[in-house]
């Protein structure tokens, strides 16, 4: 039979973490956790590209600045985003000079790149290995959606794409402060699923079968159920998203309770702040983990999480091609003594 | 649940748009538009314009108004709330014009801003044209057969 | 009495297009190009005139008045110069409308930046 499972025996574990969130991210309920943010949407650069990279830079150097390491201490970074082949992150992390893998994910690229960055630090292959992602609600719509100017209206479910970048250096050896003894138990890697949805204003619906795919054979293979964890997180669903993955988990035996929650909902306050579905971008879960979820585990708030990163992949290209939307989900396991 | 029933499912899930508040606002704000438009008919009217003219005279003040709107970033503002309201009128058009430049501006005013002039604005004027010429083609026939 | 009719009409082909954005999987960008092929068609049979006569902006403005616009500018062309009219006949309907939007969104888009709601 397959290992689904990637069992990480030498406890890679935190070193520090990063987040820094546009002026939208902070007027929600998670500002006190975030370490930085920006009230100008360009962060002072000509243009939103720039800014995002700006995002980027600054949260690599908070993250040496936490951790006092240098950029020589770390062996590999993991980085990702949503814009054109990745250049915006690749800027960001230019002048650090660290061997770098990008990574796209769409929104799970946060996931994907704890999961290898523990892989390689377990395997021996690296010391310390950091990961980096960032998105921005301008390039993105840039990207994705229409120009910000022109003047369109958002179905419900649509989701808005979170201005942030979050970072993490994972290191494997002793434990030094608190926060190191958050490390990350195992992990699976997500199957892409495509369930026929071609709606790009709805990648909740999108990517809710992957998740629940992960999440059903993830405790198929380690024989847990939902109320063995603290909370179960997932990426970037959304209320749309969310309320599909409990229906899809209850369909098949599991059910989904109280313990169940939702970067994408948690980051903004849609009661006040006009965001449909919820928050959406490989900034949404990048900053909600290393802001608020990777500090309640370093405080002892939560001992035992699962952490679903959810991404859409779809590309503007094969949108317009009507080619229905794949959902990709990969778990990972963070725990602390 | 096989592809069919979560396409049918996850569409009865997804919570519809407000469908009489975006009717009501599309039907004020269109209407709003249109009025605003005859106001400005009937002043050029008024002052002794030609009537020919004044209907181009309107065209081009609304869609200056648009600009103006778009340049200082309100148009997008309200058109979050009224929808078709704002799409549909030639303001609209001035808007699905001018905002792809004004955000490509940023690779270059060649190849950005003015290359992507018609990314949404384009359709219309290529449909228009094309079924315009049709019409043309088939009034062209008629007169012939009058004669 | 001709606003509250320039009102009405405008209003009710706006809250129509509303209607086909909420109810279909029609998007913004097919409405509107139905919107003004619709309006070249209604012109051909001679429905768009009446419309307008009867509502004045309520019917020039919306989308669907600048495909009347073309229909109008074809038959005038070809009136004056035949066969060739055809082809420019269009343009030349458009020529104030997109002239203007042309002009005037390219300059303010260059001195304005984009900033998000």
């Amino acid at each position: 039979m397959k290992r689904e499972i990637l069992c990480f025996d030498n406890r890679p574990h935190f070193r520090a973490v990063s987040s820094v969130v546009g002026d939208k991210e902070n007027d929600g309920p998670l500002s006190e956790y975030f370490d930085m943010y920006f009230t100008d949407t360009k962060i002072g650069q000509l243009t939103w590209e720039k800014a995002e990279t700006e995002l980027v830079r600054h949260a690599i150097e908070i993250l040496f600045k936490k951790s006092n390491l240098r950029s020589g201490d770390i062996d590999i970074i993991f980085s990702g985003d949503l814009i054109n082949q990745c250049t915006v992150s690749t800027f960001g992390i230019l002048e650090q000079g660290i061997p770098t893998l990008g990574l796209y994910g769409a929104c799970s690229t946060f996931a994907e790149g704890l999961l290898l960055a523990s892989s390689v630090v377990n395997a021996g292959y690296a010391k310390r290995a950091a990961c980096v992602t960032s998105s921005h609600f301008c390039t993105a719509e840039r990207q994705f959606r229409f120009p910000i100017e022109y003047g369109s209206q958002k179905t419900p479910t649509s989701q808005s794409t979170v201005t942030g970048s979050g970072a993490a250096i994972i290191e494997a050896g002793d434990v030094i402060d608190e926060i190191s003894k958050v490390y990350i138990n195992n992990a699976m890697i997500g199957i892409p699923k495509e369930m026929g949805i071609t709606d790009a204003n709805n990648m909740g619906a999108a990517m809710a079968p992957a998740a629940a795919d992960t999440i059903i054979r993830y405790f198929r293979e380690t024989n847990t159920s939902a109320k063995d964890y603290d909370l179960v997180i997932t990426g970037d669903l959304g209320y749309e998203g969310h309320d599909i993955l409990k229906k899809l988990l209850c369909d098949s035996g599991i059910y989904a309770g109280e313990n169940f929650t939702d970067c994408g909902i948690m980051i903004y306050d849609t009661k006040k702040q006009d965001m449909h579905a919820g928050g959406s971008g490989c900034g949404c879960s990048a900053t909600v983990m290393s802001g608020y979820f990777i500090k309640q585990l370093s405080q002892r708030v939560l001992k035992n999480i699962l952490f679903i990163g959810t991404g859409a992949l779809l590309s503007p290209l094969s949108v317009m091609q009507g080619l229905p939307i794949p959902g990709i989900a990969h778990l990972v396991n963070i725990r602390v003594d | 649940m096989n592809k069919k029933d979560y396409i049918k499912y996850s569409k009865s899930h997804a919570p519809s748009s407000p469908f009489h508040k975006n009717f009501i606002l599309a039907f004020l704000c269109g209407g709003t538009i249109c009025t605003i438009g005859q106001c400005f008919f009937e002043l050029y009217t008024f002052i002794g314009i030609e009537e020919k003219n004044v209907k181009m005279l309107v065209s081009s003040t609304l869609v200056i108004l648009s600009c103006v709107m778009t340049a200082i970033g309100i148009y997008d503002k309200i058109a979050k709330h009224c929808g078709a309201g704002t799409l549909v009128p030639i303001t609209g058009f001035a808007n699905a014009m001018m905002s792809p430049v004004m955000d490509y501006k940023s690779e270059g005013v060649i190849t950005g801003a003015a290359a992507k002039m018609f990314i949404i604005a384009g359709p219309v004027i290529v449909y228009g044209v094309i079924s315009s010429m049709i019409y043309g083609l088939i009034y062209y026939v008629s007169t012939l057969n009058i004669i | 009495m001709m606003y509250l009719k320039a009102f009405l009409i405008g209003g009710l082909i706006c809250a129509f297009a509303q209607i086909l954005i909420d109810h279909t999987k029609l998007t913004p960008a097919r409405i509107l190009v139905g919107y003004v092929c619709g309006g070249v068609i209604l012109s051909g049979f001679g429905i768009y005139e009446k419309l307008v006569d009867f509502a004045g902006c309520g019917a020039t403005v919306p989308l669907t008045g600048f495909g009347h616009c073309l229909a109008v500018s074809v038959a005038e062309s070809i009136n004056e110069s035949g066969f060739i009219g055809i082809l420019s006949g269009p343009l030349t309907g458009a020529a104030v409308g997109l002239g203007t939007a042309i002009f005037f969104g390219f300059i303010l888009a260059l001195l304005f930046n984009s900033k998000p709601l």
